[in-house]
Parts: structure tokens; C-alpha cells; sequence
């Protein structure tokens, strides 16, 4: 009795902190599509205005298009670094393994500004132009560690003696990685694709210090909230990176899931 | 180093080969592309901001001469004293907020969800994965003057003028960032309660522990590891933002990171903001350890 209680209470809790959680999210859809010049209650009424606005800002266009850039870039260049860590840790013992990977890993607990602002640093005393590269450089940064969670779990939960049969069977090391190896891990490494891309898609602080004079998305979106005008528009804008981001995440989930599959084992979680 | 020691090895080809064939150089072969990239992108990066906070900046021009007058500056000056100890207030009354509100629910998830618990720590990771800057300006859209909060109470008669305690202020960066860093809250304290052998409860029951004493004496000791990750990931990270302080801080909710990054911009002092940023990772980097002391002890003692 007591116990059929005490889970009630916090299965209430549970469906609360939901709603917590959710409450900023869905206020989102709300005020995109209030047909209103500031963002406050009561609603006025229902409008695509805002979106069709969007549809017509050239600047906004510009700084799209730069971000998806950014983020495919970074996506790349992170699941490969991702793939390399990973396997090592997972199927090799060397020295320092641990030490090394701690660091790899940094950026997951080191305040964005700090990498930000030290990275920054090199490039002005190298004598880099910043630019939309420069931004890639410190994305691939935060991104790898997401990308090396994922993989771990999928290289450490591959049969290997799938491996080895095919070693047995006369395929070489190059062969076997490629033919049996990298197909068994092909979800998780979609999964980290689609994580590294939504992360870079949002990431503020890196490109906020780094880029030049071409803004990503949440660069431009940061310069706009100065302006009361331009909210509602920034509210579409952001209903939109919502539903691309859910959509990106529902993907990864279900890559990361049939890896865990595949792979015989109960799924790890990020 | 790892690499290089690799390549140091005699340059007997068949040497070569059969050290490339052993287990440890294979992995250190493999691990070295990320690894360089992390050294010469964050290690070396982090080693020029130490550097930095000893020169000087001479107009467009830095000083190289070694001097401690950042540091002095940067303990001494009332304002960056003010901001330091406010971050670290702030941070700390996050962390305590955030984990005391993420255990219940990892605790439900990891004890009282029966099927679809991926679903449920899917459903709790969702709002993280969304843009960071987004969220945080909807919390200005729901604390502010004619904000959700304020003409919600308004439209219920609960007050009769706007609530202006709400926006612009430290209460104002502790409820934003409470929310933001929740997921990462929960997770680690869920895998630390999953972990927990269920045996070691009954047997707590079978030996005459109410829910009560049980949870105190054996669920809570044992899920403390978790506790302590949950905290320091979410502490250290905190204690650097820069977005929510500008925007729901007003004047007096602005954090150490707002003025780092003034002075790597508009005041164009980079070894004052360097010596900054260093004391700020310094200070965080000391009440860490002591934080892992305590997950040391706890895992000693309940294991």
C-alpha cells in the first residue's frame, strides 16, 4: 500500500517536472504563429506572417546556409575523430588509454567559453582570418566527445568473434575492419552524424567568438533579439530549428537503438 | 608523446613492423588523430591563455615581459571579486537546486518504470538537445514584465500589479540554468541508482527497514557516486555561462564569464581576461577535487 503511494506521488512529480522541463519548448509554436508584435499574452490571433516574413529575410538566408556548412563540416570531422578514439579504447589496451580519453573528453565539462576564448587566442596570435572554418575548428571540439560516447558503447558491444572469423576465413586486417567491422557499427555512426550535427546547428558561444563576418544561425539569431521588431520572427525561426532538431534526434535515437540491437546489446545512454 | 614514442623505436623495418603489430602501439596509432587534434586544439590553445596571463597588453601590441600584474588585478579589483564570488553562488545554488530536483525523478525512472524507461530518459534528454540560446531567451518571454508568469497571475486576480522581482536578477539565472542543466543531472544519478544490486534492498526489508531508513541507509549511500557526477557536471559548467546572465541577469545577475568576455572584446585586454578565466578554471578546479575527495569516500565506504 504504502509503496503503490509513494509511486503515485512521484509518477506526479515525474509528469511535473515534465512540464517544467517542456514549458519553454512549447511556448515556441505559440508566439511563431500569434498574430502579434510582442511576444506576451492574451494571443491576438492566428498568423503564418512570421514565417513568410522569414521567407523573404535575405540575411537570415545567408546565416542558414552558413550553419549547415558549419554543421555537416563538423559532423564529418567529428564521427571520424569519434571512430578512431572509440575503436582504440574499445578493442585496445595501451598505455595511458585512460588518461588520454579523459582528455579527449574535456570539452564535455569545460565551460564553452574557455574553449572559446583560448582558442580565439591561438588564431589571433597565429594570424588566422576567423571565419566560418575557424568555427569548425572548435565545434569538432565539443562534437568529438558526444561522437566517442555513442561509438564506444557500439565498438564495445560488437561480437568480435565475427572478427575473427573473418580473420580466419583469410580477410586481412584492412578488409575485415571495412567489410565486417564498420557495417555492424553503421547505426551508431549514423546516430553520432545526426548528434554532431544538432549540436553544432545550436552551439552559440564558439561560433559567437569565432566566426568572422559570416554569422551561423544562432549568431544571427542573437543579434536579433536586441530589436523588439524583429521577435516574432525569431520565433518562427526557432519553431523551425525545433521541429528540424526533434526530427534530427528522433533519427539518432533510432540509429542508436538499432545499434544496440545489432550489436546484442541493451543500449547505452548518453 | 605517445606518438612520438612510437616512431623513437629502432628503424629496423622488421622492428618497425613487429611493433606496429602489438597490441599497445596498434591503439595508440589508432588514438593519435583525435588525440593531436585535442592537443593542438585545446591543450596548446589552454597553454597560450596561461602565457598570456602574465604578459601585458601594450595598446594593439602584447607585452611579453612575465608579470603577476593581471592576478593581483584580477583578486584585487572589488568589481571582478564581486563577479567571481556571485558565479560561484550562483553555480553552487544551481547545482543544489538542480540535483535535489533531478533525484526523485531518477529515482522513479530507475525504480518505478517498469517498461519504456529508454522512452522516459529519451523524453528528459529532448530539451537539452534544443538551441541553448532559444531556451533561455523564452525564460526572459516568461519572467519578464508582461511576461507568461506575470499575465497569467494578472489574468487570475493573484496580484494586481506585474510581478517585477522575476526578471533581471541572480533568481532570475538560477531558475534558467536550473532548467537547462536538468538532463544532465538526472542521467548520472539514473545509471548510479540502476546499478544499485536490488538483493541489498530486501535484504535492508528482510532486516526490519522501513522505506524510510531504507532509502536513507542503503539506496542514497549507494546512488551517492552519481550524486557527486550529477553535481560537478553540472557546477563547472555553470559557473562559466555567459548567455543567461546577459540575458535574464540584468546588471546584477551578470556572472565572471560576461566579463571575460568584455575584456577579450570591447576592453581589448586579453592577459586581464586570461588571468580571469584562469583563476575562474582554478577556483572551479579546487572545489572539484575536494567534490571527488567525497566521491572517493563514498565509493570506498559503500562499496
Amino acid at each position: 500500500m504504502a509503496r503503490a503511494r509513494g509511486q503515485g506521488w512521484l509518477k506526479g512529480y515525474a509528469i511535473g517536472y515534465l512540464v517544467f522541463l517542456y514549458a519553454p519548448v512549447f511556448l515556441l509554436p505559440i508566439f511563431a504563429f500569434n498574430d502579434s508584435a510582442i511576444i506576451a499574452f492574451p494571443l491576438s490571433g492566428f498568423t503564418t506572417a512570421n514565417f513568410q516574413q522569414l521567407w523573404a529575410t535575405d540575411a537570415m538566408h545567408g546565416a542558414l546556409v552558413n550553419s549547415l556548412q558549419v554543421a555537416v563540416a563538423a559532423a564529418v570531422i567529428s564521427t571520424l575523430l569519434g571512430i578512431c578514439a572509440a575503436r582504440a579504447s574499445a578493442r585496445y589496451e595501451f598505455p595511458g588509454r585512460r588518461a588520454i580519453i579523459g582528455f579527449i573528453m574535456l570539452p564535455l565539462v569545460l565551460p564553452e567559453i574557455i574553449v572559446a576564448v583560448a582558442l580565439l587566442v591561438v588564431l589571433v596570435q597565429l594570424g588566422f582570418a576567423l571565419s566560418l572554418w575557424t568555427v569548425v575548428l572548435g565545434h569538432v571540439l565539443v562534437c568529438t566527445p558526444f561522437s566517442i560516447a555513442i561509438l564506444s558503447s557500439a565498438f564495445q558491444n560488437m561480437d568480435r568473434s565475427l572478427e575473427e572469423a573473418s580473420q580466419d576465413l583469410g580477410e586481412g586486417r584492412m578488409m575485415t575492419f571495412l567489410r565486417v567491422t564498420l557495417p555492424l557499427v553503421t547505426p551508431g555512426i549514423v546516430a553520432s552524424l545526426l548528434i554532431g550535427f544538432t549540436i553544432s546547428l545550436d552551439e552559440f558561444i564558439i561560433a559567437f567568438f569565432l566566426t568572422g563576418t559570416e554569422p551561423t544561425l544562432p549568431v544571427y539569431i542573437w543579434s536579433q533579439l536586441r530589436f523588439t521588431a524583429k521577435l516574432p520572427g525569431v520565433m518562427a525561426l526557432g519553431c523551425l530549428l525545433l521541429v528540424l532538431s526533434l526530427a534530427l534526434l528522433c533519427a539518432a535515437e533510432y540509429f542508436r537503438r538499432r545499434s544496440a540491437r545489432q550489436t546484442g546489446s541493451s543500449g547505452g545512454y548518453l | 608523446m605517445s606518438r612520438a614514442d612510437a616512431g623513437a623505436m629502432p628503424a629496423r623495418p622488421s622492428g618497425i613492423r613487429r611493433l606496429l603489430r602489438g597490441e599497445a602501439a596498434q591503439g595508440l596509432v589508432l588514438v593519435s588523430p583525435t588525440f593531436l587534434y585535442a592537443l593542438l586544439l585545446l591543450a596548446a590553445p589552454l597553454t597560450l591563455v596561461l602565457l598570456i596571463s602574465f604578459w601585458t597588453q601594450d595598446y594593439l601590441e602584447l607585452d611579453r615581459t612575465f608579470t603577476t600584474a593581471n592576478y593581483a588585478e584580477a583578486w584585487s579589483d572589488p568589481l571582478y571579486r564581486l563577479l567571481m564570488g556571485r558565479s560561484l553562488v550562483i553555480s553552487g545554488v544551481v547545482t543544489l537546486t538542480t540535483v535535489l530536483l533531478a533525484y526523485p525523478i531518477a529515482y522513479f525512472v530507475a525504480f518505478h518504470v517498469e517498461r519504456n524507461k529508454a522512452l522516459w530518459i529519451f523524453l528528459i534528454t529532448i530539451p537539452f538537445w534544443t538551441s541553448y540560446l532559444l531556451r533561455v531567451f523564452l525564460w526572459k518571454v516568461i519572467l519578464g514584465y508582461n511576461g507568461v508568469l506575470n499575465s497569467a497571475l494578472l489574468g487570475l486576480g493573484l496580484v494586481d500589479q506585474p510581478l517585477t522581482f522575476l526578471l533581471y536578477n541572480a533568481n532570475a539565472v538560477v531558475i534558467t540554468l536550473a532548467h537547462a542543466w536538468a538532463p544532465f543531472a538526472i542521467l548520472p544519478i539514473y545509471v548510479a541508482l540502476a546499478k544499485i544490486d536490488r538483493s541489498l534492498l530486501e535484504a535492508a526489508e528482510d532486516l526490519g527497514d522501513g522505506p524510510l531508513r531504507r532509502f536513507w541507509r542503503v539506496t542514497l549511500p549507494l546512488s551517492m557516486p552519481g550524486v557527486i557526477a550529477a553535481a560537478l557536471i553540472v557546477f563547472i559548467p555553470t559557473v562559466g555561462d555567459y548567455v543567461t546572465p546577459r540575458l535574464v541577469g540584468g546588471t546584477d545577475g551578470l556572472m565572471i564569464a560576461n566579463m571575460i568576455q568584455v575584456q577579450f572584446g570591447k576592453a581589448n585586454n586579453a592577459p586581464l581576461g586570461a588571468a580571469l578565466a584562469v583563476s575562474a578554471m582554478a577556483i572551479v578546479a579546487a572545489i572539484s577535487l575536494v567534490f571527488l575527495w567525497l566521491n572517493r569516500r563514498f565509493t570506498r565506504g559503500g562499496g
